[in-house]
């Protein structure tokens, strides 16, 4: 398999912050249905060897792809583009205040009484924010705006670190 | 004539002989064995026409051994030398052990893995002698192999042996361990919800999301699942495999002992009484509104009201894990398109109950839900065996917990995070903390949690030779490798210096290579086969498997990918294996397939890039623009 391919050409799909979810989902198993090591179960040990590794260069790439921040770090990386974007978030002033704010909610609701509607309510703010930035985005990466886009992953990866936290505080209240 | 063959194109070889295959539930209160024939799956009889058979073992006084129900009927007469749900003991450490219930009717004797872990494996203290829960499991999957080894007239070519999704490292490698001493060859270990998944779905021939929760005797599993034009794809796993029908026996018991006012310490004959009236009364209850119980010159009345109310809890502990599993996958409960059950404790009325109110649908129960993963993993062991050739079934898996390594601070990085589709490779580079520092010692874990304490310690290793550099000047890759089975390779690389270290991860609850050549050894005395007769055979097949696809591929496309000395020598090497195979000498033939495997690794590469050319073919530029 050609390795030096970048991900999108490996199934197929133009070279986008937009995707097609179900085409790619699709083309994934397609992908799958040709190199999952169980098609080569009765192959000799080296084709078997060669599917794992396969196999997993498709996992990877299709969970890359999958996810919104995943996907615009990857179009960054393809344009040699990486690193320093929350040295300039943690100068912007409104940013930051927003972040303590939810931090401070987040926090809260762990003790309230009525944690779970207010871990909802913390979800959501992060969620709306999370996909308004995916539109910022895909708007800085079209007009090649590479450094701004670079902030914008920074701030994406902020608000998808929160989801999870809010997710993690949920499990703990259940146990 | 085999050469003749060869240099004709087009022709193809002798087809594949069908292989014999099995797919094994081995189950914490019960175990099957279920194989293919003629196109439909179906679980084996025993000679008293039962699919079930009781995961017990019982040790004799005069060193035999019996499995299943005789074994059962002894358990409250010699409790001691009786093992019952040995699934749950299966890789765990003695510490592990005692917070499954303080009520072990089992004498416990630690005996250590591997010298270096401190915390040991546990062993049972029978008359037999001190028997580990892989060994005792290994009698189990011996007797069901026995059973299809006699209604498939021949030797097994290989099993799937199904395991609860929520099975770590350790669990899985102690599984595997079972069945080498067992003399099985494991195709594949399967998810048991994903077997029932696959079971269901293409009994129903049904597409979308499928949520299996399978409540066993000792494990509890929810997987959701997409299944897609016949590609099964795990979303997200979850569970508890401490939790149990087991546990509403206990629940039941400790009711029972109340009312009948009996003490806390009872010996360990009438704890096994006291629980085999409790599993009684609830069986009852699945068809009954009330049952009588008598319990050592006390008798009452339980309503399945009361039996609810005691089993609640549990049951609103497995919902919760439902949720968080949907969440996972990134789903609703109304996404869900069919809710599959599996597991004997889901023929309790009131598991049924609520699990149809939490997903606001009934659950599919058209399957039995003893026999619904022994099936699945039967079509599966079909699939992998090479009886079906073709693109009908693909199952793609996850891992279920999470793995990494210990980093400053006795903390936890993830390196491959649960619910990744599996196989996966994924790599992190870490650094030196101290000038001149020249060792780095790998820790490797599995688990949700941040602190290492609360991790499962799978493996440590050691990177030596590190040059001597200032703290943070190292680059160390640590490269996490999951294969198809779930089985975790790491291996750690300086980058600078290029010097290596690599482990097969082998999880500290598992036997080490010594105990299953000791135990390989122990069995020989009551061995049906002569294991050197085995290795032979095992041998041959694989040479007889590897002439057949390489004469195949030659035929396909040889003379396309390959110039004439790389054909010329690869016959050669198919030549010399033709003859060789049919030899008594195991390692001679070993050798032979290691040679040729070697020769052909280039010729494989390309033929791998040719079906990618043409997997991607169809989705030529015109596709891409039409689609956007």
């Amino acid at each position: 398999m050609d390795f030096t391919s970048n991900y999108f050409e490996m199934f197929g799909l133009p070279v986008s912050y937009q995707v097609d979810l179900s085409l790619l989902s699709e083309r994934y198993r397609d992908m799958q249905r040709e190199f999952h090591p169980d098609r080569y179960a009765n192959k000799p040990a080296q084709e078997q060897r060669l599917a794992v590794q396969y196999a997993a260069v498709i996992n990877q790439a299709f969970s890359e792809l999958k996810s919104p921040l995943l996907r615009a770090q990857y179009l960054l990386s393809l344009k040699n583009i990486e690193g320093q974007g929350d040295a300039r978030i943690t100068r912007d002033p409104l940013f930051l205040m927003q972040q303590i704010e939810l931090r401070e909610k987040l926090a809260d609701a762990s003790q309230a009484g009525d944690a779970f509607s207010l871990l909802e309510e913390v979800a959501e703010e992060a969620e709306s924010e999370y996909s308004a930035l995916q539109k910022v985005f895909d708007q800085q990466y079209s007009h090649s705006l590479f450094q701004d886009a670079l902030e914008t992953v920074a701030k994406m990866q902020f608000f998808s670190k929160l989801l999870v936290e809010v997710e993690q505080r949920e499990h703990e209240l259940d146990d | 004539m085999v050469l003749l063959q060869i240099s004709e194109p087009g022709q193809s070889p002798e087809p594949h002989q069908r292989r014999r295959a099995v797919g094994i539930d081995l189950g914490t209160t019960n175990s099957l064995v279920a194989t293919v024939r003629s196109g439909t799956p179906e679980t084996l009889l025993d000679n008293e026409q039962q699919h079930l058979l009781p995961s017990v073992v019982h040790y004799g006084t005069a060193g035999e051994v019996t499995v299943g129900r005789s074994a059962y009927a002894q358990s409250s007469s010699d409790p001691l030398n009786t093992l019952i749900s040995v699934k749950r003991f299966m890789g765990r450490g003695v510490e592990d052990i005692k917070t499954l219930g303080s009520q072990l009717p089992y004498e416990i004797v630690a005996r250590d893995a591997d010298g270096s872990s401190s915390k040991g494996m546990p062993n049972f203290k029978t008359v037999a002698g001190n028997i580990s829960p892989v060994a005792a499991s290994a009698e189990i999957l011996r007797v069901l192999v026995e059973r299809a080894e006699l209604a498939l007239d021949g030797a097994l070519d290989g099993a799937v042996i199904t395991v609860p999704a929520y099975f770590d490292e350790a669990q899985r490698q102690a599984t595997k361990d079972a069945a080498t001493l067992a003399g099985v060859k494991v195709l594949r270990l399967l998810n048991e919800p994903t077997a029932a998944a696959v079971a269901y779905g293409l009994d129903q021939g049904g597409e979308g999301v499928i949520a299996v929760y399978d409540l066993g005797g000792g494990t509890f599993d929810i997987s959701i699942l997409r299944l897609s034009h016949g590609v099964f794809e795990v979303l997200s796993t979850g569970g508890d495999s401490a939790l149990g029908g087991d546990d509403f026996d206990r629940a039941l018991a400790q009711w029972i002992a109340e009312q009948a006012g009996l003490g806390e310490d009872l010996g360990p004959s009438e704890q096994r009484q006291l629980l085999m009236e409790a599993r009684k009364a609830k069986e009852v209850l699945s068809e009954q509104t009330q049952v009588n119980i008598s319990v050592a010159g006390w008798s009452g009345v339980l309503g399945r009201d009361q039996l609810d109310a005691l089993i609640d809890p549990l049951i609103d502990k497995t919902l919760r894990s439902c949720k968080r599993a949907l969440r996972d996958a990134g789903l609703n409960p109304n996404d869900v398109a069919s809710v599959v059950m599996v597991g004997g404790s889901t023929r309790t009325p009131r598991v049924r109950g609520k699990v149809a109110e939490a997903f606001g649908q009934d659950p599919l129960v058209n399957i039995d839900p003893d026999r619904v993963v022994a099936i699945g993993a039967a079509i599966q062991a079909d699939v992998l065996v090479g009886n079906k050739p073709g693109d009908e079934m693909l199952l793609l898996d996850v891992i279920p917990l999470s793995l990494g390594i210990e980093t400053m601070g006795g903390l936890m990085e993830k390196i491959i995070h649960r619910n990744t589709t599996i196989p996966v490779a994924k790599a992190q580079d870490f650094t030196t903390f101290k000038d001149g520092q020249t060792a780095m010692s790998i820790h490797v874990l599995q688990g949700e949690r941040e602190l290492i304490s609360d991790c499962r310690s799978l493996a440590r290793f050691e990177l030596r030779g590190i040059p001597a550099m200032v703290a943070g000047a190292a680059k160390i890759r640590v490269s996490f490798q999951v294969d198809a089975d779930g089985l975790l390779n790491v291996s750690a690389k300086e980058l600078t210096s290029g010097i290596e270290a690599h482990i097969e991860v082998k999880p500290s609850y598992g036997l080490n290579d010594d105990d299953v050549t000791r135990m390989l050894k122990e069995s020989y005395t009551h061995a049906r086969e002569d294991m050197q007769l085995r290795a032979l055979r095992e041998q041959q097949v694989d040479a007889d498997r590897m002439y057949e696809d390489l004469l195949a591929a030659l035929n396909e496309d040889g003379r396309q990918l390959l110039n004439d000395d790389e054909y010329h020598c690869l016959e050669v090497a198919l030549k010399d294996l033709d003859k060789i195979r049919q030899s008594e000498n195991h390692r001679e033939i070993a050798r032979h397939i290691e040679m040729v495997s070697k020769t052909s690794e280039e010729f494989a590469a390309r033929r791998m890039n040719a079906s990618i050319r043409k997997a991607l073919a169809g989705h030529s530029l015109d596709d891409v623009e039409k689609d956007v």
